[in-house]
């Protein structure tokens, strides 16, 4: 009965009922699987938000450390091998699930009026996805990572023009060296999270507020 | 919530998601736990001869500052410690070794040969040539390592 009372006490204060009712008793179209990838990827992100912070206990972005660190994860640290594993295939799952969202949103036509703003929010995640990918990928300081890094950089290098001033922004100078080591640890742990969780809030909001859309018909 | 003992449709989707969730919670839970705690339930202990030279080289009655380093292997990192011990020796092969770290807090305690005390710059204990307490706050003596000599070379047991 307490518990009741405190409830009906917030719930007067912070409307928790009506928060509860638009997110979760929202009206849905009769839709299939194909729908669930969104929520998929939501649930895939908030895992990598959660064993990233845990790694980040342990990893230190550094040239002479990273390496060492990782191994000390896998191999001195209780369930290390587990965090970092679910951590890794968690980043590959993700990308494969927002891109089948993608693929779709698009096949059904969903990006179409009055959903434009929140297909353009989806774009960006992607990127911003792929671009956790792109900079986790050279974390461990490894010869895979260290090389694949030096092949990426090179590859966004031949843009004409500004290709070279490009390759030394991702760089932080001509070569890789722990200046591109630190500045991709920042990507991936400040600036992307907080870019996706902002749009991740924009495209939620949208999602909520307009309603999805249904299965498109024979005659749509 | 009827009345009856049938589980309603909606109670029994309750019930599984409840429990599908506790145990998706727990799955993750646990290791998380166990991951953030492993370096303090795993105790780093050491246990080795420490060789402090000929026990010639020691005065009989003058406590002697030895002082070395040992390299522990900690998480991604070697660290070096240093250690200081004072060699004190009696007559003959009695020799008797003390950790300089003061008993109260940990600071380095020195061998005041006019004082014919070891003092603690922290809290002015005083410790007598043996390592008895003289005055100030310590709880105990100056703690004494196990000593071995083997062919007049002084060793100590360092046991952390």
């Amino acid at each position: 009965m307490t518990n009741k009372k405190v409830f009906n006490w917030l719930d007067e204060r912070l409307g928790l009922t009506a928060i509860y009712k638009t997110i979760f008793e929202r009206k849905i179209p009769k839709v299939n699987w194909w729908f669930t990838l969104g929520s998929a990827t939501l649930f895939l992100f908030a895992l990598q938000v959660v064993t990233g912070i845990m790694l980040s206990v342990y990893y230190v972005p550094s040239p002479d450390k990273a390496y060492d660190s990782i191994e000390f994860i896998m191999s001195g640290v209780a369930f290390g091998w587990l965090i970092r594993g679910i951590h890794h295939w968690g980043a590959t799952l993700m990308v494969i699930t927002v891109f089948i969202h993608m693929l779709r949103v698009f096949f059904y036509g969903a990006y179409k009026y009055p959903r434009e703003i929140t297909w353009v929010t989806g774009v960006f995640l992607l990127l911003a996805t792929l671009g956790m990918g792109f900079t986790g990928y050279l974390l461990p300081w490894n010869q895979k990572a260290y090389w694949a890094t030096t092949v990426g950089t090179s590859i966004a290098g031949t843009v004409p023009g500004i290709g070279d001033f490009i390759l030394r922004a991702l760089r932080g100078g001509d070569d890789l060296s722990g200046v591109t080591l630190a500045r991709f640890f920042a990507a991936h742990i400040w600036i992307f999270p907080l870019l996706i969780i902002i749009l991740i809030g924009v495209h939620l909001y949208l999602v909520i507020r307009i309603g999805i859309s249904a299965v498109p018909g024979k005659n749509d | 919530m009827s009345g009856s003992h049938n589980l309603s449709r909606r109670d029994f989707t309750k019930a599984v998601m409840t429990f599908v969730g506790a145990v998706m919670g727990a799955v993750v839970g646990i290791p998380v736990a166990g991951y953030l705690v492993s370096p303090a339930v795993k105790a780093q202990k050491t246990d080795a001869w420490v060789t402090i030279g000929p026990l010639d080289d020691y005065t009989a009655g003058q406590p002697a500052l030895f002082s070395f380093t040992r390299a522990k292997v900690n998480g991604w990192e070697k660290t070096v410690n240093s250690y200081g011990v004072y060699v004190v020796r009696a007559e003959g092969d009695a020799v008797k070794v003390l950790s300089n770290a003061c008993t109260h807090l940990g600071c380095r305690v020195t061998w005041q040969q006019d004082q014919n005390a070891y003092t603690c710059p922290c809290h002015d204990a005083r410790f007598g040539r043996d390592g008895e307490v003289l005055s100030g706050p310590p709880p105990r003596a100056l703690d004494g390592y196990e000593t071995r000599v083997e062919n007049g070379t002084l060793s100590i047991r360092l046991l952390e």
